[in-house]
């Protein structure tokens, strides 16, 4: 390994070089004093750099006391652990269905579709189920909602929480007719009052907000979702830089996995990193269809496409609402119907539709 | 907040002159830069790069409300629960109460289909003083085609609210707060869209009309990325001025032909697609809004006006809050008016097609073209 690696500051790395320390094995067998006098720097600075690169060291090196890597697990436990990840539902069970009983925590998942399709809808609906109480099989956590756009609308949460709470308690009815044990205690305000809503007006703000929800995750431990609408909204005006956006917009995705899988492991809270997406007319000429036919595609280009886990589309179908699995490492390709009425997502009305498997 | 000076963010003092030497002198500067970008120009070590990029971070973001509280504010501070009541009682009922503030409201439809009537209805009840259930303040309406006519608002008013518009000097008040912007460029109207910002807060006004968007963006620039460009800056700069001063705006769109080809898609919707080119055949007039999808996405509320079979439905196409509801209306001397407030309910992409088919009895579209 070279010493180029090491997240050091410029300037120490070329005193580094330039004394003859190239690699990090030339480091290893130094001390302090002796890089400080050869450096000519203080002991302390000598000292960290020493602490670094011995860090990195041993990254590379097999720890034999904990497994073979430190860090890794086997796939056998990750089986064991996903079976224990409870799945947020999305209120429509045909679509629970393709996604494998909802929305899978510790990973991000995308929405796209076209205008007026529900993407807000699906977000709003996300935000609210993720506080069904353990009791009645939910998570009974708490929802971040990032609005890049300005589309969430405070009424149409409060809609939705309320036929939330209706269908809790008629639930509530049915199974427990004998032992009224289980009461639904939650209201819809409450509802209201765990959803932590943050306006982001500019693509600063939403990279500051990313950077920060690590430390506002572990303030608020509950929280075991956060729905980000739209990721692309202020990634598509005025950005000349198209290169310095494909890296910020990296950044941030990178972000965004490792909250999801950090919080699930360190604070045992799952977070589903969910982002909504939009989509542009894409004018791509291909050999099948006529030249300068357009096709719709997912806004912000392809490099992005491999950030996320699981990319959901949503498109009409005839009359019908459909949602689509684009992407996922272990779900089937399968579209399934929804739809969209006054309580929020439900199942389509003509579910007699057999889901189609792709 | 993105340019805000991160020496008065109590970093510490060193770092901060560090940033300082290097002339990143706001959050935006630093954060689009990675932390070992930031460790190669500040020459730091990345213990101090990333604490200065949490603290960077911390102060740029802002800060969080409960949903819960941000209902009880528009609840608390907002007259009518944040809503301007159109008095097309149907329409009200679908919208909880009229069109929101805050976010933009779109009207798409074909030319003569009412887009302009409707815009004249809304600033007449924006201007009415509360006790007659308007909001009482100044409405500014922007004329990019020249077509408002104050003949014909106060005509409206007089009919729909007869005793209010006899009383002496009433009709005055009302057309008094009424001001009318007729930019005749892009950039004067770009100008004019900065003044607003100041005074919309000092002068009460409590609407903002743009009829028509579509007409100034397409009278200058054709299709392409410069003109999706701008309009990016028009999108983000109307939706923040809406949010801002918690008021509602209202913006036209015109409609152009769809080309065949252009009927969306997925690449795994193959069969679909083809019968639905086949269906075109014969269609009624193929008509889509002007402003494409990302203008699209941008709006919160889209109403479309459209005519089929010699009717003219509102519809409401786009709307988080709304079922998809069609009314049949009618355009009399006192505005615009539902023939039934009930509504059909529409189900499929059928709500967002915009017909244009015998509303008026001259020109016939689809009559000629089509059969």
């Amino acid at each position: 390994m070279e010493v180029g690696r090491l997240p050091i500051s410029a300037s120490q790395r070329g005193k580094l070089i330039s004394a003859g320390y190239t690699t990090l094995a030339s480091l290893s067998s130094l001390s302090s004093s002796d890089l400080a006098r050869d450096l000519k720097i203080p002991e302390s600075e000598a000292f960290e750099i020493l602490k670094v690169a011995s860090h990195d060291c041993r990254l590379d090196q097999p720890d034999k006391s904990n497994g073979i890597f430190t860090g890794a697990q086997t796939a056998w436990e990750m089986l064991h652990e996903e079976q224990l990840f409870p799945r947020i539902t999305t209120s429509c069970a045909d679509l629970d269905n393709i996604l494998g009983g909802g929305i899978n925590c510790k990973e991000v998942t995308e929405i796209g579709g076209v205008p007026g399709i529900g993407k807000t809808q699906l977000g709003i609906q996300l935000a609210v189920n993720v506080q069904i109480p353990v009791d009645f099989g939910g998570l009974g956590g708490k929802a971040v909602y990032i609005d890049t756009e300005g589309s969430f609308m405070v009424e149409r949460a409060l809609q939705i929480a309320e036929a939330s709470v209706v269908d809790m308690s008629h639930y509530n009815e049915l199974l427990w007719k004998e032992l009224r044990t289980c009461q639904v205690e939650i209201q819809p305000t409450d509802i209201l009052k765990n959803i932590f809503y943050f306006r982001i007006c500019s693509y600063t703000e939403q990279i500051a907000l990313i950077n920060h929800l690590d430390k506002f995750i572990l303030e608020h431990k509950d929280v075991k979702i956060v729905i980000i609408d739209s990721v692309t909204f202020h990634f598509r005006q005025d950005f000349e830089d198209l290169a310095l956006r494909t890296r910020l917009l990296g950044g941030m995705a990178l972000k965004l996995m490792n909250l999801a899988n950090k919080y699930n492991l360190a604070v045992s809270n799952m977070i589903a990193s969910y982002s909504l997406w939009q989509v542009v007319i894409f004018n791509q000429v291909t050999t099948k269809h006529k030249e300068g036919s357009f096709q719709l595609s997912l806004a912000l280009g392809d490099s992005w496409s491999h950030c996320c886990t699981n990319r959901v589309i949503l498109y009409w179908n005839g009359d019908e609402r459909n949602a689509h699995i684009d992407k996922s490492p272990s779900l089937k390709s399968a579209s399934a119907p929804f739809s969209v009425t006054r309580k929020g997502i439900r199942n389509s009305a003509s579910n007699h539709k057999r889901i189609k498997l792709m | 907040m993105a340019n805000k000076l991160i020496n008065q963010m109590g970093l510490p003092k060193s770092i901060a002159n560090v940033f300082a030497a290097r002339n990143i002198t706001t959050a935006k500067e630093a954060l689009s830069l990675t932390e070992f970008e930031l460790m190669e120009v500040l020459d730091v070590s990345l213990a101090d790069v990333t604490s200065a990029i949490a603290r960077i971070s911390e102060i740029t973001c802002p800060p969080y409300q409960t949903a819960l509280t941000l209902m009880e504010q528009r609840v608390q501070k907002e007259h009518m629960g944040g809503h301007l009541p159109t008095r097309l009682k149907g329409l009200d009922n679908a919208l909880c109460g009229g069109i929101p503030f805050g976010v933009l409201t779109e009207l798409v439809g074909p030319a003569g289909i009412g887009k302009t009537q409707l815009c004249l209805k809304l600033a007449l009840l924006a201007s009415l003083p509360t006790a007659y259930g308007g909001l009482g303040g100044r409405v500014i309406y922007i004329d990019v085609e020249s077509k408002f006519s104050s003949k014909r608002m106060i005509e409206m008013g007089s009919k729909s609210f007869p005793d209010m518009f006899y009383t002496k000097g009433m009709a005055q008040e009302m057309a008094g707060r009424i001001l009318v912007l007729q930019p005749a460029s892009l950039s004067e109207f770009t100008e004019s869209l900065q003044q607003l910002k100041i005074s919309l807060l000092q002068n009460q006004v409590k609407l903002l009309i743009i009829d028509s968007m579509a007409a100034l963006i397409s009278g200058e620039y054709g299709q392409g990325t410069a003109r999706q460009h701008l309009l990016g800056w028009h999108i983000s700069f109307i939706k923040s001025l809406a949010e801002f001063s918690r008021i509602p705006v209202v913006v036209t769109n015109q409609v152009r032909s769809q080309t065949r080809d252009e009927a969306c898609q997925y690449s795994f919707q193959g069969q679909s697609r083809e019968k639905a080119v086949e269906d075109h055949t014969g269609y009624d007039s193929h008509l889509v809004a002007a402003l494409g999808i990302h203008w699209a996405h941008a709006v919160t509320i889209r109403l479309v006006l459209d005519s089929k079979s010699g009717k003219r439905f509102i519809k409401l196409a786009k709307s988080p809050i709304s079922p998809p509801l069609a009314f049949p209306y009618n355009i009399t001397s006192s505005g615009i008016t539902l023939l039934d407030d009930d509504g059909i309910e529409l189900t499929g992409p059928e709500i967002n097609s915009i017909h244009c088919q015998g509303h008026s009895d001259i020109i016939n579209f689809d009559g000629e073209r089509f059969q």
